[in-house]
């Protein structure tokens, strides 16, 4: 309805003359046109928090960076996606939360720390995020030294995708955390267990138990995994469904964040309700 | 059902009556099966209750209990984790039972009260056994070490009755701003009157809003906040927005270390600010007005609240003000200890019962403020500036100052001079005659920090500059908000930068990387380095953090918390 009346914005940039719909972001702008702007708290799934400033780029005439993921082009605007300045913001960034909290499950961090050349050595004992893995249950487990308050699973539960608001960003600075009221267990809460948090976190924070298990049993191996897509078998209304196997055992359901039924959410029932798929081999017959 | 799961513990029927005192009524139609307003509705509907809720709690019990939260977030219908992280976003909020019924003192240890002996104060306490936190600056620089007592039942207070000096109120010329200061102790409306008072409001209701907003457009008036926008311009794009309702906010969460001049407006002239907000209100077409007070302002906020009741009393507030058409009525809004929240958006979203943290601008809030729609938002001391011109017009107004910075400005001086104290002076007034309009120097002079936390040090090179909006630009400084605190020989700079540090530390809302944690990795740096001259490597590694916090945190919290510490690099006041 809108479409009739939105008017095209013509810009610059990286030297390009780039034209989009007016509304469009300035990383939907480059993205069409080919330019690479890294992000970690952006998800085309979810609302932009421009909270991780990854995605800072020059833009003439503003005092400060600007968000690309938030910011709409406008028209005559110049910007530069990758200069001298953006570089060390993004090193910056990068290097804050290296020294900050545990990426070793973070690849597509790994690569952006050795493209900026972020260098966390020459930081001398720096305040880190220290916390034991919360494992409250049998579906996901909860590894905060890994989490760099992106938001996205906040935003998940809220009103981003399911309205349950079982978690909030609590306290303040670098106090703060996702955490439901009091810290109260999640069984307890008001958690429905959909894992949509789990869905988007981008550094494996959340995680499935089952995946987690793999992992502390050192028998994590990528070589032996696959990915098979399929629809969900619970209700009618058909979610695709991703299922992430080593040999032959799921640890993961996913849905695509594309997909025009889930936009990458589930139910409880399609995330973790996998288990009659597979004997369980795992249980001893006293242990009902 | 209800949608919305809420904590299984109960609350304590003292609990109930202070969240019943505040929400009057149920706001649920329990009947149906399903409540019958959802949503974005129903929360707009009761969620701005939940910072006085949560005040509410606090005061009753000495601490916010999962059983009273509980209570609180189920009547305004907000969810209890959401409940939880905005509460846990104050200083002024326990999640721990106190133990004892003793109040707590809150010491502040920034820099100029540190040099005023807060250390061997907070000793002084602890031995007699009170309890006591160490507290940023508390706005009460003119006499420190400054002290908020947090007790229960609305027993807290800033002692600022008692410890009020009239030799704190001065001017440099006459006295145009701070005029009714001091003839204002006991701020009753007639006194108010009788200095002059309703003048403005009463020309600006005859002359109409179109020919206010061309008035303060003439006038050169610019926000005192800091950032020093056109005031004119600021109203006249608010009276041009379509969307109704919009509001008039006065932002009175002075909590700049060093600052303290909005708490004696506050406290000694509350009519004045309620005066010009209502000019703001009928000149632009908002109809409502918040007054945002800090929280440690208890002085402040009580004569705010008797000062509207009276102005309501009286036709001053209300429908149909002075017998015109024009409605306002202005509702304040308690603070809970977070300099944060002096960002005008992070203001907005505690007003709205939200975490208090920036949003990103675009939009404005001309355009998009408080609750989604236009707002004005203003600093006090900008709202004084606007019933001088209504009341004296413009030529008069710029008979003071310099073209680009007209009218008077004021100055909180503070740490090592003789009077330290809230001083009026005209735009261009030097630093040197600032200071000795203050009794001078108590010692030898080492360094200036101009503008509070967020602002520069300067030294004795620059005393004859002019301070004025262009002068202090073109040096690359800021007057900010009017702080000036004054540091002599005998002050280690390396402590006062390492608790300035502290302090963007403590006071990061979190929300972004660059500020969350480029403050912790300055101040460590910082701590590191102590009093020495930093490393080529520490003096990279500094201006590295600095930049990014500059160049891309969200709001001016992060993009000034190196400017103090790289200023005092440079100026190699550590060695």
């Amino acid at each position: 309805m809108t479409r009739d009346t939105k008017t095209d914005v013509t810009f610059s940039l990286n030297d390009l003359t780039v034209t989009v719909p007016e509304g469009t972001t300035i990383l939907e702008a480059a993205r069409e046109a080919g330019v690479e702007i890294p992000t970690l708290c952006w998800a085309s799934n979810l609302t932009p928090v421009n909270a991780c400033r990854l995605c800072v780029v020059e833009l003439q005439g503003s005092r400060t960076l600007v968000p690309a993921c938030s910011r709409e082009c406008e028209p005559n605007a110049v910007i530069h996606t990758d200069s001298e300045r953006v570089a060390l913001s993004r090193k910056m960034v990068l290097e804050f939360l290296d020294t900050t909290n545990d990426l070793t499950e973070s690849p597509d961090l790994q690569n952006l720390i050795d493209r900026y050349g972020a260098d966390s050595s020459r930081y001398s004992k720096p305040k880190r995020m220290d916390e034991d893995v919360k494992i409250e249950d049998d579906l996901f487990i909860r590894a905060y030294d890994r989490c760099v308050l992106c938001y996205k699973c906040v935003e998940a539960c809220g009103d981003d995708a399911q309205f349950t608001f079982a978690i909030s960003m609590a306290g303040r600075g670098s106090d703060m955390r996702v955490s439901t009221e009091f810290e109260t267990p999640l069984p307890d809460s008001a958690c429905v267990y959909c894992g949509n948090c789990v869905g988007v976190c981008p550094t494996n924070a959340l995680q499935f138990k089952a995946e987690f298990d793999l992992r502390q049993s050192e028998d994590w191996d990528p070589q032996r995994q696959t990915s098979t897509d399929t629809i969900c078998s619970y209700c009618g209304v058909g979610c695709t469904l991703e299922v992430h196997t080593q040999d032959n055992e799921i640890f993961k359901v996913t849905s695509p964040s594309d997909h025009s039924v889930t936009s990458g959410h589930l139910c409880v029932k399609g995330r973790f309700g996998w288990q009659y798929v597979q004997p369980p081999t795992r249980r001893s017959p006293t242990n009902h | 059902m209800p949608d919305l799961k809420f904590g299984d513990a109960a609350p304590d029927s003292e609990e109930c009556s202070a969240i019943d005192a505040l929400v009057a009524a149920p706001t649920l139609d329990r009947r149906g099966e399903r409540w019958v307003i959802g949503g974005r509705t129903r929360e707009q509907e009761a969620r701005h209750l939940l910072l006085p809720g949560l005040h509410a709690l606090q005061d009753a019990m000495g601490w916010i209990s999962p059983g009273g939260l509980s209570y609180l977030a189920e009547r305004l219908q907000v969810p209890i984790a959401d409940a939880y992280g905005v509460a846990t976003f104050y200083d002024l909020f326990h999640f721990d039972p106190p133990g004892s019924e003793q109040p707590v003192h809150h010491v502040c240890v920034d820099p100029v009260c540190a040099i005023g002996n807060s250390g061997s104060y907070i000793a002084e306490l602890r031995a007699k056994g009170a309890l006591v936190h160490e507290s940023p600056c508390l706005g009460q620089c003119e006499r420190p070490p400054a002290v908020f007592i947090q007790a229960k039942n609305g027993a807290s207070s800033d002692l600022s009755d008692i410890a009020q000096s009239p030799a704190a109120v001065a001017a440099d010329g006459p006295l145009r701003l701070l005029k009714r200061i001091r003839h204002m102790e006991g701020s009753d409306l007639q006194t108010y009157k009788r200095h002059g008072g309703y003048t403005a409001l009463q020309a600006a209701i005859e002359t109409g809003g179109a020919k206010i907003i061309e008035v303060l457009k003439e006038s050169g008036l610019t926000g005192r906040g800091g950032a020093a926008f056109p005031t004119g311009i600021k109203w006249e794009s608010v009276a041009k927005q379509e969307a109704l309702p919009k509001f008039v906010v006065a932002n009175a969460d002075e909590s700049e270390p060093g600052t303290f001049k909005d708490r004696m407006i506050l406290e000694n002239d509350p009519f004045s600010l309620i005066e010009a907000m209502t000019i703001a209100g009928i000149s632009t077409g908002c109809e409502k007005g918040w007054v945002y007070i800090r929280g440690e302002y208890t002085t402040a906020a009580q004569r705010m609240d008797r000062a509207i009741n009276e102005a309501s009393a009286s036709n001053l507030l209300g429908a149909g003000i002075l017998g015109s058409t024009f409605n306002f009525d202005i509702e304040i809004r308690r603070g809970a200890g977070a300099y944060i929240c002096g960002e005008e958006t992070s203001l907005f979203n505690s007003v709205e019962g939200y975490r208090g943290e920036p949003r990103s601008k675009p939009p404005y809030p001309t355009e998009q403020g408080l609750f989604g729609q236009p707002t004005i938002v203003n600093n006090p001391e900008t709202f004084l500036n606007v019933l001088e011109i209504v009341n004296y017009g413009v030529d008069h107004y710029r008979s003071a100052g310099t073209p680009e910075s007209p009218g008077t400005k004021l100055f909180c001086l503070s740490g090592d001079v003789l009077h330290p104290g809230l001083y009026e002076a005209e735009f261009g007034i030097t630093l040197r005659r600032l200071l000795a309009r203050a009794g001078g120097v108590t010692g030898d002079l080492k360094a200036i920090l101009l503008g509070g936390a967020a602002g520069s040090f300067v030294d004795s090179r620059q005393l004859d500059m002019p301070l004025t909006f262009e002068d202090t630009r073109e040096e690359g400084l800021s007057l900010g908000s009017g702080a000036v605190m004054v540091f002599s020989t005998g002050v280690d700079i390396a402590t006062v930068l390492t608790r300035l540090a502290k302090f963007f530390r403590e006071e990061s809302c979190g929300q972004c990387v660059p500020c969350r944690v480029g403050t912790v990795r300055q101040h460590e740096v910082l701590t590191q380095i102590s009093n020495r001259k930093p490393t080529t490597r520490e003096d990279v590694l500094l201006t590295e953090i600095g930049s990014v916090m500059t160049d891309a945190s969200i709001c001016g919290l992060g993009q000034t918390a190196a400017s103090a510490v790289q200023s005092a690099i440079q100026l190699g006041l550590l060695r």
